[in-house]
């Protein structure tokens, strides 16, 4: 065997899986040998699931032995995000309040892949409670960018991204609220797609903004991320905000050309300041797709400039009342009080969240105050209505957009921490199709003077999945960069 | 109860809070009855765990579109939720889900009655929200206990416009609003079990001002006359410190029921910002006009219509209608007594004498709906047909009723086995009655000689003589024939 089973993509184990080559337990332990291997560098796990996954691994192949497994993802390993509840594994949203949380019940989308066959390898490292553009914010130690590790792997689902690009799964699950799983797609060179609002159930997502959250898959290529979302796309009847809708296939959208897709180029998406080997990749990116077919033109979205201040409003708004419920009564880590009631609040609060999940409790508490609600809340739900109607605009006339997922390439550990500000504006060019709850998906399409990889985000209309599917899977098929590996990390076998 | 406010008037608002009769809960399939053990009726959802998500039940609003139509309000097609955000043991998520900007009823109005007369009371909204859990103090050593039983519970609050003016007033409101909410089958109207609570906003003004004064909250009532109480203590107090010069101050007030007054709790500027946002995780509640319809056709009778309908097919006076239709399942009692035998007045007075006393007596009406009652209504009915058709008389069935409480037996099986028919032979009451006034010369002389009203010792004797069997009319009739003659 030339290829290490690490190496494989998830399409290619489920294959050997099922021709009988390769167990579900083989690629197991191959996934918790990497994870011990890599992940004191890559940090991409808050727990392992070691004896979970080998208990499922062994039904799993039992099953398969007997032709009972028929589940798209029967026996392979995936990694899920720590915001996502797994019955039985504790869930800490990467905050020390939740450090012992072991949620009784499974989210939907955890039992989607459980009922697929899927075996959860662990829970992945993420900014605590989702909030965050670099997994820096996670109270248990941030992830790190495999291509580098002395730079960061992008948040918040940094642990999802860096789990497959440093091969310790074959897929992953991630939550994108505002570019969360597109720019950890982007900074690790791997394929990430946030769905259409509503397409994933949030039932048993530790919410970050409700509004805005959403599931999505993690891959090393688009056909593994088309998998996945099969999987775990669909009507949840216990989460209102899911839409009722049968649920396409995937994996038969997936072409290997573009003719006749109309590629919309939003000139805001370029602008000053940003790093020109990211625009440089871009736009090569634009010319391939030229090259199978589509027809490129420039659009315009003029309120993209809003969408960071109305994002960091309206998310933190839905936060500051979403994070209520860790008062320390009920579950987590309780404080003890010693004033009254109010003190067992504050200790516990003031412990248990770190400094951007507590700012942007502030932030958010201060646009819902009496006096402020018109000016800031209010405000920002009208510019996002026109942000929202920007893109029903151009949809009119593209099939997709394409842009890229943020100004840079993955910077340094530590070199945003002190600026908020800059951190928050990492997120300029993905949070637009965010408050717009639009399907966006990002592939790799290069790489910097540093060599440091960058995405092309393909963003579609609402329930386009396919769309961005059929425009990277065929950008995908004509080039190299999702082949790429990162360099193997310091005392990992190859 | 109505304190004399001189110079003052007092303006009164109320705000109920019914809890609805749901089988299972606002936003989950947990049960929503009452009186299990603690923390049975949870589940991640009405305990607020991480991640998980409200399902609106639909039954809750249907009966708050039900408790709309039925007080005439505007049922708004679009309404939505919103989250109201603060921080308490007993509320799991940090913020309860209610209804802020677009409630799901609008307006409306109860026609009251007060000493006589009718006086129309507004309603300002009502709207949908999730009770909360419950803290349990003082039962284990240094902590307290929450008890998530109630979190979730669907909710209406029921606001009125701030429009009464005494206590009589918001009493007459409170009951006439839990007859409604009873006769919808929506709310069990229980005050002392917490099902139908009642806060009160109490201000007084110079009569004839316009301007409203200082109003206070005042909390924790859980009786009808603790409510009526409570308004009475505040407005004496509050004239009291004006009339003192005392300033009033906007403030929250519970109300003691042990020491008979309110306490301050909170003033304004302690006053949360609830921070009122539209619910992320509902989306807005469109109601079709055929689901309104829908509803509307199947509203049950409501308790003005059955009282009028009492008085116009039954001949009842106003009173026994009022006092009949005061709670759904004594009206149909009374329905079910005259199906069975066809005399409205004696089956009225049946119910609002005996039936009603051994209700009370018996505590009957602490329960929602009254099952148990003391004697099924077709044996009341039987008993009414019995005195009807002459075989006892009104008397005697008092003794067979009392009977009929302990005793399986049928009212006729009573009257047979103790030997209780009525005598009507004319023949056998002219001896009694001859035996009587052969053994009381001086009496027959003394009547005779003017002093009728010794017509009562005469009778009296004769029903003594015959173990009280003899037919009054027919005794009367035979005896004043005898003395006249």
């Amino acid at each position: 065997m030339t290829t290490p089973l690490h190496d494989l993509t998830l399409a290619e184990a489920s294959a050997r899986l099922r021709d009988g080559s390769v167990s579900s337990e083989a690629l197991t332990e191959a996934a918790l040998a990497r994870i011990a291997a890599t992940d004191e560098t890559l940090h991409s796990f808050i727990t392992v699931s070691a004896d979970e996954a080998r208990a499922t691994a062994r039904a799993v192949d039992a099953q398969l032995k007997s032709g009972a497994a028929t589940g798209a993802l029967a026996g392979i390993p995936i990694a899920v995000k720590d915001v996502i509840a797994t019955a039985g594994i504790r869930t800490t949203a990467a905050s020390k309040l939740l450090e012992d949380f072991v949620p009784p019940y499974d989210a939907t989308v955890t039992t989607r892949l459980k009922n697929a066959g899927a075996v959860i390898i662990g829970k992945a490292n993420c900014d605590e409670f989702a909030m965050g553009s670099s997994n820096e914010n996670s109270a248990y130690g941030p992830a790190r960018n495999p291509w580098d590790p002395t730079r960061v792997p992008g948040g918040s689902s940094g642990g999802s991204a860096t789990a497959i690009a440093g091969r310790q799964a074959y897929g992953s699950l991630g939550t994108d609220t505002g570019g969360s799983i597109r720019l950890p797609a982007s900074y690790c060179g791997v394929v990430g797609m946030k769905p259409t609002y509503g397409r994933v159930s949030r039932y048993g997502v530790i919410a970050y903004a409700s509004s805005l959250d959403q599931v999505g898959p993690f891959g090393r290529t688009v056909e593994d991320c088309a998998r996945v979302l099969g999987v775990i796309a669909g009507h949840d009847p216990r989460d209102s905000t899911s839409v009722d809708r049968p649920v396409p296939d995937y994996q038969a959208a997936l072409g290997t050309d573009a003719a006749g897709l109309r590629i919309g180029v939003p000139n805001e998406y370029f602008i000053e300041g940003m790093q020109p080997a990211v625009e440089g990749a871009v736009r090569d990116a634009l010319g391939t797709l030229g090259g199978l077919g589509a027809t490129t033109s420039e659009v315009s979205l003029p309120h993209t400039a809003y969408a960071v201040a109305c994002y960091y409003i309206l998310a933190t708004a839905e936060a500051s009342s979403n994070l209520g419920r860790y008062d320390g009564i009920r579950y987590g880590a309780r404080q003890p009080a010693d004033d009254g009631l109010a003190s067992l609040y504050r200790n516990t609060r003031a412990l248990g969240f770190g400094p951007e999940v507590k700012r942007r409790i502030m932030l958010g508490t201060y646009a819902l105050s009496a006096g402020y609600y018109d000016a800031y809340y209010l405000k920002a739900q009208k510019v996002r209505t026109l942000i929202r109607q920007d893109f029903d605009r151009v949809f009119a006339d593209v099939d997709v957009l394409a842009t890229p997922v943020a100004p840079t390439t993955a910077f340094h550990l530590a070199e945003k921490t002190s600026d908020p500000l800059a951190m928050y504006l990492v997120d300029v060019f993905t949070n637009p199709a965010s408050l717009a709850g639009l399907p966006a998906i990002v592939v790799p399409c290069g790489r910097d003077e540093a060599g440091m990889p960058i995405g092309l985000q393909l963003i579609g209309p609402p329930f386009g999945e396919e769309l961005v599917l059929r425009a990277a899977r065929a950008f995908e098929q004509a080039t190299t960069w999702h082949r790429d590996r990162p360099p193997e990390p310091a005392g990992a076998p190859a | 109860m109505n304190p004399d406010l001189g110079r003052y008037e007092g303006v009164i608002g109320l705000e109920v809070h019914a809890e609805m009769l749901t089988a299972s809960k606002i936003f989950c399939g947990c049960s929503a009855a009452f009186g299990a053990p603690p923390n049975d009726n949870t589940c991640p959802v009405c305990l607020g765990m991480p991640g998980v998500l409200p399902v609106l039940n639909r039954r809750v609003v249907e009966f708050a579109v039900r408790a709309g139509l039925a007080i005439d309000c505007r049922i708004a097609r679009r309404n939505r939720w919103a989250r109201k955000n603060y921080f308490y043991p007993d509320l799991c998520k940090g913020y309860q889900i209610s209804q802020f900007e677009l409630p799901i009823c609008e307006g409306g109005y109860l026609d009251i009655r007060v000493d006589e007369a009718t006086k129309r009371v507004h309603l300002t909204r009502i709207h949908m929200e999730e009770d909360t859990g419950k803290n349990i103090h003082d039962a284990h050593g240094d902590s307290s206990l929450v008890d998530f039983n109630r979190s979730g519970v669907p909710l209406l609050e029921i606001v009125s416009e701030p429009e009464m003016s005494s206590p009589a007033e918001a009493g007459a409101y409170l009951r006439k609003l839990r007859t409604l909410v009873q006769y919808l089958g929506i709310c069990d109207g229980n005050m002392e079990e917490g099902s139908f609570r009642c806060d009160a906003n109490v201000s007084v003004r110079l009569r004839g001002a316009t301007e409203l004064g200082v109003k206070v909250e005042v909390k924790n009532m859980n009786s009808f006359r603790a409510v009526e109480k409570a308004i009475a203590f505040e407005l004496e107090r509050q004239t009291d410190t004006l009339d003192e010069g005392g300033q009033l101050v906007q403030e929250t007030r519970l109300w003691d029921a042990d020491r008979e007054e309110t306490r301050s709790m909170r003033s304004k500027e302690s006053a949360h910002d609830y921070r009122y946002f539209p619910d992320p995780d509902l989306p807005p509640i469109i109601l079709s006009d055929d689901f309104v319809e829908q509803v509307r056709r199947e509203l049950p009778e409501l308790p003005d219509a059955r009282r009028e309908r009492f008085v116009s097919a039954f001949g009842l006076p106003a009173y026994d209608a009022e006092v009949l239709t005061a709670r759904r399942d004594l009206a149909e009692y009374f329905e079910a007594v005259v199906a069975a035998h066809d005399n409205a007045k004696a089956a009225s007075n049946w119910i609002m004498g005996d039936i009603i006393r051994l209700i009370h007596e018996r505590k009957l009406d602490d329960a929602p709906t009254i099952t148990a009652w003391p004697v099924p209504a077709t044996t009341l009915a039987a008993l009414i047909a019995l005195i009807d058709d002459g075989t006892i008389s009104g008397k005697i069935a008092k003794t067979v009723f009392e009977e009929m409480l302990t005793s399986e037996e049928s009212p006729r099986a009573i009257v047979e086995r103790k030997g209780l028919v009525q005598m009507s032979d004319e023949g056998a009451i002219q001896a009694v009655i001859d035996d009587v006034l052969a053994a009381n010369p001086d009496k027959v002389a003394e009547f005779r000689g003017g002093k009728e009203k010794l017509q009562g010792f005469f009778v009296g004797q004769v029903m003594k003589a015959t173990g009280g069997k003899a037919n009054p009319p027919l005794v009367n009739k035979l005896l004043m024939a005898k003395l006249k003659a």
